[in-house]
């Protein structure tokens, strides 16, 4: 166990370490240059963009800019071209807003995916597997910013709450429990319908495995026992169905950057995705390629919890 | 009929459907297993044998499947009319069944002991110190050895002789009246087959049930059995004892089994197979399924449906032809 550990952690940063080489070498021979982006602005002139290159090295072979880039990193001394702002300080603080978003999304889709999609599977072909189904492609269909505007337009006419940014602008001046609602609120509408995409496809993915499982031989021997449905349905087949879910658990955490750009975009949520999205956008390259290295490290550290989760609830894995 | 009859199977007829094709995989069978004694199941591959096992336990995945007719007669009820709830008593309590493949037969994430001890406790109501000594003894009377220390493996970590053991023990637990083995060695090596037979045997005369045992291979029915039904196309083309059956077979479909059975005196020559393939279930031939590939058939033969024809002492074959040909 230990040394199946160790020997993963190293693979990983060996890992990391072709990542940093691929990304950096990728964003620099993507075609524009940060000086391009906006050439009518009036404070780029050629002697400041000069400056610039000399000061960000940028004059330098790309293997010194490399070297430059990551010991700037593993000192923490990285900053945004943009604003000379610490771009782990940035990213820090982006970090905290995402988190809520993601927790409660990943909570919703997780807790409503499963019931779902097994009852679809126990079901199947009935009425609720295809009231499910129907509802699931619909929400698979339909665009995601499309269906936010009529939710916001819902919930802003009926209920007269406001539901874009974090917080009401001006709310820290009431009390406590004022400014509590009010967050409940924000946070509500962006979470549930990040968490409806995620909901449709997750629950059609349980439903598969767990007709998978169904077929297979040890549930009828199961039933043969004469043991009654729910233990079929939930100990014996359930037990084994949610295995491969075990390794996406791990793989959701990648989701905390890439996730929610859409939804962070519809609803100014100052979140990473949009972060990540604005940084390409103006070729920040300090804040992409660290973001990209985190959200690397992310993907790292969840199929690390997945192998480790798999080791535990698989009796077939040993080591 | 006699009255030491156990079970007895009537008529049973089950159907599969598939978008346009009907195939009838059973069609009109019966059969009994009379208290205490083995029999056989013998037939090809596909012509309904494990159809007509499932079909006992109420295992018949429905769709696509339908029982289109028949009755099954256990303990004065007709267990094609019992609900779900009261076949749930049946199953494993008073009818076990062991199958083909132990490997993909056992639940891989759930130790022995837990799938045997739940085998045990969903009839009875046992401690658990109670079930968990019930689980040894029942493992070691199917020859496991160390079975305290088996209880905590889980299916991969046995051998696949082990893993049948296992199975059979899990179909003892609750001391059935009857054990359905659907062709329990076929997964097995041959050193192995030989035991898992024995054993069957044992447990047989110990525990004074009845087996009902489905093969393809006749040198295991002469080895086990004390009564045959030979099963063709989802029918069943000749009964008898065993010693009717291997030295005075009267139908022509069980002649040509026997001459594909490969035998001391036999050894060195062509092995004698029957010409032809088993019929599609989706289209079985009319009048009698075997006339395409029977070497005594008749024009009759492929337009009336056989009547079994009567031998005496029990011996009962599908081929009039041959009966009235001399019997
Ligand atoms: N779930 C099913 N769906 C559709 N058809 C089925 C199903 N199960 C069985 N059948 C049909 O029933 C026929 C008989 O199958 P069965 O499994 O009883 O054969 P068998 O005699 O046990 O053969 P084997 O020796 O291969 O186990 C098959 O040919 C198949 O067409
Ligand atoms: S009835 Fe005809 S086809 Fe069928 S077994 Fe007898 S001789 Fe052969
Ligand atoms: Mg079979």
């Amino acid at each position: 166990m230990l040394s199946f550990i160790g020997r993963s952690i190293v693979q990983k940063i060996i890992t990391l370490f072709f990542v940093s080489i691929v990304s950096f070498l990728i964003i620099h021979l993507a075609p524009g240059k940060p000086s391009q982006v906006d050439p009518m602005n009036p404070k780029f002139t050629p002697e400041v963009v000069e400056r610039f290159r000399k000061e960000f090295h940028l004059d330098k072979p790309l293997h010194v800019q490399y070297l430059y880039f990551y010991q700037d990193f593993f000192t923490g001394k990285t900053v945004s071209w943009k604003d000379n702002q610490s771009v782990l300080k940035k990213i820090w603080e982006r970090f905290l807003n995402s988190l809520p978003l993601f927790i409660v999304g990943t909570i919703i889709t997780w807790t409503l995916s499963f019931p779902i999609g097994i009852r679809s599977a126990i079901f199947r072909g009935r009425l609720y597997d295809r009231s499910a189904t129907f509802i699931s492609y619909l929400l698979i269909s339909i665009p995601g910013f499309f269906f936010a505007y009529i939710l916001i337009i819902f919930v802003v006419t009926q209920f007269h709450v406001p539901v874009i940014g974090m917080e009401t602008f001006g709310i820290g001046e009431t009390s406590m429990p004022h400014i509590f609602m009010d967050r409940i609120w924000h946070l509500l509408l962006p979470s549930v319908l990040g968490a409806t995409g995620g909901i449709a496809v997750l629950s059609r993915y349980v439903r598969s495995q767990m007709l998978e499982v169904e077929g297979q031989d040890y549930i009828r021997t199961a039933r043969a026992k004469g043991l009654p449905p729910e233990q079929v349905h939930y100990k014996h087949a359930l037990r084994n169905a949610l295995l491969p879910f075990v390794t996406m658990f791990g793989l959701i955490l990648p989701g905390l950057i890439g996730g929610s750009v859409i939804i962070e975009s519809i609803f100014s949520w100052p979140g990473m995705g949009r972060m990540a999205y604005e940084a390409i956008l103006a070729r920040d390259y300090p804040v992409i390629l660290t973001v990209n290295f985190v959200s690397a490290v992310l993907v790292l550290i969840g199929t690390f919890i997945s192998d480790i989760l798999y080791l535990m609830v698989d009796p077939r894995i040993r080591l | 009929m006699t009255n030491d009859s156990l079970i007895s199977i009537h008529d049973l007829k089950v159907y599969f459907r598939s978008n346009s094709e009907h195939a009838r995989a059973v069609d009109g069978v019966s059969f009994e297993v009379r208290r205490e004694e083995t029999i056989c199941l013998v037939g090809e591959s596909g012509c309904g044998k494990t159809v007509s096992a499932l079909s006992i336990l109420g295992l018949i995945p429905t769709p696509p499947g339908e029982i289109a007719g028949g009755q099954i007669l256990f303990a004065d009820q007709n267990l094609l009319e019992l609900n779900e709830a009261d076949m749930q008593k049946i199953r494993g309590n008073h009818i076990a069944m062991v199958f083909q493949e132990p490997l993909t037969s056992l639940n891989p994430v759930f130790t022995i002991g837990d799938q045997i001890g739940e085998a045990i406790s969903i009839h009875k109501k046992l401690e658990a110190e109670a079930v968990r000594e019930n689980c040894i003894q029942l493992l070691t009377d199917v020859g496991i050895s160390s079975p305290a220390q088996r209880l905590k493996d889980y299916p991969h970590q046995l051998s696949g002789g082990q893993r049948q053991r296992v199975m059979i023990a899990m179909a003892l637990a609750c001391d059935p009246d009857l054990i359905i083995a659907d062709e329990p060695t076929t997964a097995l090596d041959v050193t192995v087959q030989a035991q898992i037979l024995q054993l069957f045997r044992s447990i047989q005369k110990i525990r004074s049930m009845s087996v009902l045992y489905i093969t393809h291979d006749l040198g295991v029915v002469a080895n086990i059995a004390d009564r045959v039904y030979v099963m063709y196309a989802g029918i069943i083309t000749e009964h008898g004892n065993t010693a009717q059956i291997f030295h005075d077979a009267r139908h022509p479909y069980t002649q040509g089994l026997l001459a594909s059975l490969p035998s001391r005196s036999k050894r060195g020559t062509r092995l004698h197979s029957i010409p032809g393939a088993v019929p599609n279930p989706a289209h079985k031939p009319g009048g009698c399924p075997f006339h395409p590939r029977c070497p005594y058939a008749i024009p009759t033969c492929s337009k009336e449906y056989p009547q079994m024809c009567d031998y005496g002492q029990g011996h009962l074959a599908r081929c009039p032809v041959l009966f009235e040909g001399g019997g």
